[in-house]
């Protein structure tokens, strides 16, 4: 303390402070995504599976959804939703519903892939709906993403927020942050429409077009900042909070340093 | 030039050659560098080295606008991934920039005389001669023009006064020349019509592939503007009919649909409304399919599209307007 | 005039060719020597002005690279997610100006961030004709829109027909460069000549009246520190431009009517007007087919029109309520002008909360609320919470006013309690500093107007009595409960008083202190007769 306390007025270290103030309050807005490469899709289920995803399904679901998935007044029914709903609601923990609340959070999946393979297997026989996507469907590489972006403009921003940050909805509920979605998640989530989005079926948006959103998607994701610290790409709002935190204590810890008297 | 400095030498002389004088009444206490030559020195030293580092700065900034490619991206802790260039760029300029600053201040702050010294302020009201003068001035012209006099010209003079900026105004009124199709039409009218007409078609906004029924799934949300929208726009050379055209379209169970600006105006379940807010404008697509609801994104007014799109929160006054729509003969066929 | 270098030598005949012509050196006779008062507070005013020169600075130079234009180009620079994209060419000029042109980015973000710190890039945020800058304009056409029988007439010009057309862009740059500036630039101009005619305005303190000025001079102290404020806030400017990003337009792609992104907000200044929109109800009349967008223009027009209105006007409003018309050149300490300080204090709440509207999608979010929760709350806190703040505010003044009076009149608690000998304990005050001395008694006295006579004493009937009561009333709201300064006098005794007290307690400091240091260094000496321990204590007696 004695060493501070001694060099508190030398400018140097008041300029250190500074510097490490703005880095300190910069820092906490630093959010580095890395998302894993997408486990691509499954085959038609085999009967010992189907029957595995039965059970399961009974265990973790059939308590709001009913025992042949009819829906009750907790849960809507599951009879047609397809496998691709079952996969993208459990796989990113969103079910089974932790708790009350305006929408089902996305959380660490309380279920292995082998069980939601199996209940989305189980689920799929029950009506025809929208299968997992394949390793083919979800491949981006050779996607145009300046037209995944003019899409994903038209389509997405206006919930998720055209860096795909996420924004708010009605009553509490909101859009996902997607930073960290995988493709399989984004076109599951495009086919599928859950909760309150809206569906984006393949005829409307065919493969080629959710290709290039989820190109467009990963280019946001894995793109640098070319500008520096990214303020997590909120808009004005963080930049007016870090211009009224970082910037203005920055300038007027220099106008009191200017006012004092030296030594 | 050296002899003013307020610390020492005779105060009165000081005073009445600078107009202004130490205070008395302020306990001063010397600094390190008033007493010490080595810490004068030291801080002699320090604020010359800032100087130095400036122009070292200088010299990095030119290595780093040089050696750096624009598009190569750096690894900074804390940052992330950010332009090297940039940051590289940024980073110098600042230093060469703030060094001089710190050094300037310290300058101030170690070397420079820092017993603070009382000014005396003068009277803003100027003396009642000066303003004698002035009234007698005011007085006099008023007089020799004879303004007050002559009640003619003064009044024309002020009417003409009056009347020379509205050619200037007139002159604005060219801002917006009307197009052809705008001639003759007031902005209302202009603003109330849009490209949609009987039997236009809608095409997916984007794509521009013509919209199906059976492409809309309940629970389903497409951005639409008419077939026409494009090549309208190469001729127009701007996006005014996109802003008044562009619809959402959105698809729930027939039953669901509580009310409807028009019968019959969906078609199966399927709604067609405007995408431009009734507020002020913004566009608008974010449709939750559970509760129909359509919120705006800029001042969250919320729309109900299975109640003929009505206000249900925010600062909207009135409900989104509703397009009438059907399947064409040959769609069907 | 010891030595002369012949730069000096230079300087001086420069300075007698100038002074031939304009007389200049009667000017630098008084100026060179002007006395600033010295308090970080008054460098704030030179942080926005510095921050307006960089914005000049680099504005320069981006009007070297911008193309104000509107004219649909097809993007080929360096930033792929948006290559072969239909843009504006101003769109487009404004991505390369941020990924093919060396410095350009960190320009552009020193550009928008000094902006930031001198709120003046409302023309600036539009310019780029990026998704979120279109959006900005769209509404401020529908703002426009909303102004009863002129609105679209206005709107239909400025934009040269509908919206968004294809004129706006190159029209605002115009605005944005050359008369936004030119305003700025003589209104600073303005006040920098005022400033110097009034000189500044100072915190009481030792030596510091109302007639004079208490600081350091011009030459060389505050050439040295004013002139290196401005590379500092320069340099603070170029850090954050060089490191911390700032409207990522290429994030937001090009401008449609027709496609948004959720959170778009506008800069800060702009911030309390969107929250006011937000936050109002849905409030439309027709009157004979004339439509008054109540939910538009209270919040977007009357409601800024008042504020600027008051805020312009709130000087003569108190001259004339307290009927001080005098000159002021030291400054009140905020809890000597409760009321005013109250005033402040509700207005900036109120602001705020306008502000926290402006942003209540973002909050949502961040906190896990629902926008409509935020917006009810809102709705009845920018009714409520104001007054109870100016109450809070007023009172807690009034409280720090009773405190500085008894400081006056009883010295400051120094904390430090005695046992006297024969028992009892006392607290030991000290007279105050010469410093806290000067600011504690600065305060003024203010007597509320006096209440007018219904007639006076010939009987003639007083015209302005209604008038002069309401007068009457709100002076003494304005005054009323501050307490009264002591005179000179009684502060004297009281201070004296005090003094004469702490001498008298002195040696017994002296004894205390003397015992306390020498423990420290694990010395034993203490004064004879005096018990050193608990121990010791206990068994003389």
């Amino acid at each position: 303390m004695k060493f501070l306390a001694a060099r508190r007025r030398n400018p140097f270290v008041a300029s250190a402070l500074l510097i490490g103030a703005l880095v300190a309050v910069g820092g906490g807005y630093a959010a580095v995504a890395s998302v894993q490469p997408a486990e691509a899709a499954m085959t038609v289920g085999s009967e010992t599976q189907v029957e595995a995803g039965r059970q399961l399904y009974l265990e973790g679901c059939s308590s709001c959804h009913g025992l042949e998935a009819q829906g009750t007044q907790s849960g809507p029914t599951l009879i047609g939703v397809g496998a691709a709903a079952v996969n993208f609601q459990v796989s990113t923990g969103r079910m089974p519903l932790a708790g009350p609340g305006a929408q089902a959070p996305a959380v660490e999946s309380v279920y292995s892939d082998e069980d939601v393979a199996a209940m989305a297997a189980y689920i799929a026989t029950l009506a025809p709906g929208p299968a997992i996507p394949t390793a083919e469907q979800i491949d981006y590489a050779d996607a145009d993403v300046a037209f995944g972006g003019e899409l994903f403009r038209i389509n997405c921003s206006q919930c998720h927020q055209a860096a795909g940050q996420g924004g708010a909805l009605t009553q509490g509920k909101y859009a996902p942050n997607i930073m960290q979605s995988s493709p399989q998640v984004i076109y599951e989530a495009m086919l599928t429409g859950p909760q309150s989005m809206p569906v984006f079926s393949d005829a409307q948006i065919p493969t080629e077009g959710k290709q290039a959103i989820i190109g467009y998607v990963r280019a946001l994701q894995e793109s640098p900042n070319p500008g520096g610290l990214s303020l997590g790409r909120f808009g004005p709002v963080t930049e007016g909070v870090f211009l009224a935190t970082a910037i203005f204590a920055a300038l007027i810890a220099a106008a009191v340093w200017i006012g004092i008297k030296s030594r | 030039m050296t002899d003013i400095s307020p610390n020492e030498g005779n105060h009165k002389a000081v005073e009445t050659k600078l107009g202004y004088s130490p205070v008395a009444d302020i306990p001063h206490r010397l600094r390190a560098a008033d007493t010490d030559p080595k810490a004068a020195k030291r801080a002699e030293r320090q604020v010359a080295s800032m100087f130095l580092l400036s122009m070292l700065f200088v010299v990095l900034f030119i290595v780093a606008y040089i050696a750096i490619d624009k598009s190569t991206i750096i690894y900074i802790p804390v940052m992330g991934d950010v332009g090297a260039s940039q940051v590289a760029l940024g980073f110098t300029l600042a230093a060469a920039i703030f060094l001089i600053g710190a050094g300037a201040i310290q300058w101030a702050k170690k070397l420079m005389p820092d017993v603070e010294v009382v000014q005396q302020r003068h009277d803003q009201l100027s003396p009642g001669s000066a303003t004698r003068e002035a009234e007698a001035n005011y007085e006099r012209g008023k007089d020799e023009s004879g303004f007050a006099r002559y009640k003619m010209i003064r009044r024309t003079l002020i009417g003409a006064l009056v009347l020379f900026p509205i050619p200037l105004v007139i002159l604005l009124k060219d801002l917006w020349v009307p197009t052809k199709a705008e001639q003759g039409k007031s902005p209302a009218d202009i603003l109330s019509t849009t490209l949609w007409t009987k039997d236009t078609r809608i095409v997916s906004d984007g794509t521009y592939a013509p919209v199906r029924p059976e492409d809309l799934p309940v629970g389903g949300l497409i951005s639409g503007v008419p077939a026409d929208l494009l090549d309208v726009e190469e001729i127009e050379g701007n996006l005014n009919a996109r802003g008044k055209a562009a619809i959402i379209l959105v698809r729930m169970q027939p039953d669901e649909i509580r009310s409807q600006q028009g019968d019959g105006w969906d078609y199966q379940g399927i709604v067609a409304y405007s995408k431009i807010c009734t507020h002020v404008g913004c566009p608008i697509a974010l449709y939750e399919q559970r509760t129909h609801h359509l919120l705006c994104p800029c001042h969250q007014s919320t729309f109900d599209l299975a109640d003929s799109g009505e206000v249900v929160f925010g600062p909207a006054a009135r409900r989104m307007p509703q397009l009438p729509i059907g399947v064409d003969f040959w769609e069907r066929g | 005039m010891t030595s002369t270098s012949p730069v000096e030598k230079a300087g001086g005949a420069t300075a007698t060719y100038v002074d031939q012509r304009i007389g200049s050196n009667k000017f630098l006779a008084r100026n060179l020597g002007k006395v600033f008062p010295d308090h970080w507070s008054f460098m704030l005013g030179e942080i926005a002005l510095y921050s307006f020169i960089v914005v000049l600075l680099t504005g320069v130079f981006l009007t070297l690279f911008f193309k104000p234009s509107m004219v649909e180009v097809v993007y080929d620079g360096s930033y792929v997610p948006l290559k072969g994209i239909k843009m504006s060419e101003a769109y487009a000029s404004s991505l390369d100006i941020s990924f093919d042109i060396r410095g350009g980015l960190l320009l552009r973000q020193m550009h928008h961030w000094s902006a930031l710190i001198f709120v003046a890039a409302m023309a600036g945020y539009s310019l780029p004709d990026d998704l979120l800058s279109g959006t900005g304009l769209q509404i401020a056409r529908g703002i426009m829109q909303a102004a009863p029988i002129v609105g679209t007439w206005m709107a239909f010009l400025l934009f040269g027909g509908e919206f968004p057309g294809t004129d706006f862009i190159s029209r605002l740059y115009g605005v944005h460069i050359l008369l936004i500036p030119g305003l700025i630039l003589a209104l600073v101009t303005v006040h920098l000549m005022l400033v110097w005619t009034q000189k500044h305005t100072q915190f009481p303190g030792p030596g510091r009246t109302n007639d004079n000025v208490v600081g350091y001079p011009l030459l060389p102290v505050y050439m040295a520190k004013a002139g290196g404020f401005f590379f500092i806030v320069f340099g603070i400017v170029a850090f954050v431009g060089g490191l911390v990003t700032i409207n990522p337009i290429w994030l937001f792609g090009p401008f449609t009517p027709d496609q948004v992104s959720a959170g778009s907000q506008p800069d800060w200044y702009i911030g309390f007007l969107d929250g006011a929109l937000r936050m109002m109800p849905n409030w439309e009349t027709v009157i004979f087919g004339w439509t008054i967008s109540w939910n538009i223009m209270v919040p977007a027009m009357i409601l800024p029109g008042i504020l600027f209105t008051v805020l312009a006007l709130y000087p003569f409003i108190e001259a004339w309520v307290t009927g001080d018309k005098g000159e002021h050149n030291l400054l009140d300490r905020p809890r000597n002008a409760p009321t005013r300080t109250g005033f402040g204090m509700m207005a900036i709440t109120f602001y705020a909360l306008l502000w926290i509207g402006g942003a209540n999608d973002i909050i949502a979010v961040a906190f896990d609320l629902s926008i409509n929760a935020i917006t009810w709350f809102l709705r009845v806190a920018i009714f409520v919470i104001p007054p109870i703040v100016f109450w809070i505010t007023r009172r807690t003044c009034l409280g720090l006013q009773r405190k500085d009076q008894e400081k006056l009149l009883h010295g400051y608690e120094s904390g430090r309690v005695l046992r006297l000998p024969h028992g009892e304990f006392v607290e030991v005050h000290q007279p105050l500093s010469v410093k806290d001395l000067a600011v504690i008694s600065s305060k003024t006295e203010h007597v509320p107007l006096p209440a007018p006579e219904k007639a006076d004493a010939d009987g003639v009937r007083n015209k302005h009595y209604k008038l002069q009561m309401r007068r009457h009333k709100l002076s003494s709201f304005f005054y009323k409960e501050s307490y009264v300064r002591p005179t000179d006098e009684e502060i004297e005794a009281g201070q004296h008083h005090v003094a004469h007290d702490a001498e008298l307690e002195a040696p017994l400091h002296a004894y205390e202190d003397a015992d306390q240091i020498n423990r420290a260094h694990g010395g034993v000496l203490h004064h004879p007769g005096m018990a050193e321990t608990n121990a010791e204590q206990e068994s003389q007696h």
